[in-house]
């Protein structure tokens, strides 16, 4: 592939909504609310559209005859490159919000900063996608703040969502080979430079809702090399099922 | 109010409703009107969230990001349905807490059909086709019912759930147009979901116990017998146009009624299902009372955290 680096540097963007996405679409029909049924859902299809964006691109770096659907669908566990913070399971709400907003607060950093891509399709998908990120990170602050600073249980339920979450952040700011290839072109985002402003603005909110900033330095990575957490062969199995199970036909 | 004022006002009121005026939350209404609204309009509600699990089933599994992203809009969609139902019914002085604690009593009901289980990506098509098909037939008349809320609710569910319709439909085509093994998931997607769907449109005309006074206040416009041939006529030639075949051996056309003959419903089958022994009817209601029950304490901190705010707002004043 001529392009390799920018055909990784965008399935390293991209998996990362694929996997969330895919989180949040179990929950859906299963909410505390309706409301919060609805905003989830809402969250997943804003992710999955990026995601389509994303891949469709990829899928015409490649110059091949593979399909958004074949890079979503029909890699093996060790080529996905989403970091290991979103594969986690829904645990409870506190988790899925807890989840959400340590993702949101890197997605939309990153966003502003891709937005000035020198790839202009990069830098499209990015603008559109701010408005939706920046509705996510609104929606998920809120339900740190209402969960932290609620009642007793629920405080308990998000320190310990935040408190068993927070080893993941870190690998957030990691850079992949292709990442480091893209930002010498312009392309990229250096990832390194978004870590203090995320944990600024992350301890901010915390602190707001009553909630301790974990004071853990041990932090786990991997995800960005395909080497991931337990959890993900079965959100594949999922995620795969169809095409695994009924190979090349169109749906 | 002496009975004879009360006589008045409902004359006034089934005047009203002749003359096609909307009933509007703060008229006066018989205390049956706004029961019987209470009572359809849940139901209602309660389909479209209990709804959303056959279909949310096949979200993480849906086979293309195409289909998936259209799924998840499919089923948010049925939940904001359940939202401004909910709501209608909330016009009439009863909180959702309370219509969900009759769904989970099994006091309410809910569109049986949902007691169905979805086994194949296929059946994302049938359900849309025809589940949604027939609950377009029975809801399209109420786009004009006299309850105002209500009717203007349906308005925009209709809309929606037509795009719904065609959705479904267009899975099944591209099934039939595929290998003989997506052919074959469709014939049995359409062989398990046709007879259900046929229920869905109730009982006999004999033996529904709700229709005389529901069309006279105009929540009902035709027989569910009327609108079962409606669905019939109307659905047989779409599933021969993607040559699929409807499993009713005594199907056939009638030139003299210009509509279909069709065989025997299971009527059995129906009451077992509506009276709680269906496939999933025990699933169903575990999903939504273990998801109500374990997001109690999300929305207690909720309530718990607006209030704080609500306080230090007030204090931060003084």
């Amino acid at each position: 592939m001529k392009n390799e680096n920018l055909y990784n540097y965008i399935l390293g963007i991209a998996d990362n909504s694929l996997i969330l996405g895919q989180r949040l679409g179990e929950l859906t029909g299963h909410g505390p609310s309706l409301e919060t049924d609805i905003a989830c859902t809402n969250i997943s299809l804003d992710l999955f559209g990026q995601v389509r964006s994303y891949y469709q691109y990829a899928a015409k770096i490649a110059g091949d005859n593979r399909t958004e659907d074949d890079i979503a669908m029909l890699r093996k566990e060790r080529e996905y490159v989403n970091v290991l913070l979103v594969e986690q399971p829904n645990t409870n709400f506190a988790y899925t919000m807890a989840r959400q907003f340590l993702f949101d607060v890197y997605h939309l950093l990153f966003l502003q900063e891709l937005q000035k891509s020198k790839d202009l399709t990069l830098s499209a998908i990015a603008n559109k996608s701010i408005k939706e990120v920046s509705y996510h990170l609104r929606f998920s602050s809120d339900w740190i703040k209402r969960l932290g600073d609620g009642t007793e249980v629920s405080h308990q339920k998000m320190q310990d969502a935040i408190d068993g979450l927070w080893t993941y952040t870190d690998e957030l700011f990691h850079q992949a080979e292709a990442d480091i290839a893209m930002v010498s072109e312009g392309i990229g985002v250096d990832v390194t430079k978004l870590k203090e402003a995320y944990y600024n603005k992350v301890n901010a909110v915390l602190e707001e809702s009553t909630l301790q900033i974990p004071e853990s330095k041990w932090f786990q990575k991997g995800g960005k090399k395909g080497i991931h957490t337990e959890h993900l062969g079965y959100l594949l199995a999922e995620l795969q099922y169809m095409q695994r199970a009924y190979p090349n036909m169109e749906w | 109010m002496s009975e004879e004022q009360i006589k008045n006002l409902e004359t006034q009121f089934e005047a009203r409703i002749a003359r096609d005026e909307k009933i509007e939350p703060k008229d006066w209404m018989p205390e049956k009107y706004r029961k019987t609204h209470i009572r359809q309009m849940s139901q209602h509600a309660h389909s479209e969230i209990v709804g959303m699990l056959p279909e949310g089933n096949w979200i993480t599994r849906a086979p293309s990001l195409r289909r998936k992203v259209a799924l998840l809009a499919k089923v948010q969609d049925e939940a904001g349905h359940g939202l401004y139902l909910y709501s209608a019914c909330e016009t009439l002085g009863v909180s959702r807490e309370e219509l969900y604690e009759q769904l989970h009593s099994g006091k309410a009901k809910y569109s049986s059909i949902f007691n169905y289980p979805t086994v194949t990506w296929a059946d994302m098509g049938a359900v849309g086709w025809l589940v949604d098909g027939a609950a377009i037939i029975n809801q399209v008349p109420l786009c004009n019912t006299s309850y105002g809320p209500y009717a203007r609710a349906m308005v925009r569910v209709c809309k929606e759930e037509s795009f719904h319709q065609r959705q479904g439909y267009e899975i099944m085509i591209k099934l039939t147009n595929g290998t003989p093994e997506q052919k074959e998931l469709a014939q049995d997607a359409l062989n398990r979901w046709w007879w259900p769907s046929l229920m869905m449109l109730g009982p006999t005309d004999a033996e529904s116990i709700h229709t005389e006074q529901s069309m006279k206040w105009k929540l009902k416009r035709k027989s569910n017998d009327d609108l079962r041939q409606q669905f019939i006529d109307q659905t047989v030639p779409q599933a021969e146009l993607i040559g699929l075949t409807i499993p009713d051996a005594d199907l056939k056309w009638n030139e003299e009624r210009q509509s279909y003959d069709f065989g025997e419903i299971n009527w059995d089958e129906f009451w077992q299902v509506v009276k709680g022994h269906g496939p999933m009817n025990k699933e169903r209601m575990k999903a939504r009372v273990g998801a109500w029950e374990e997001g109690e304490w999300v929305r207690d901190a909720a309530m718990a955290y607006a209030q704080k705010k609500q306080e230090r707002k007030q204090k931060q004043a003084i």
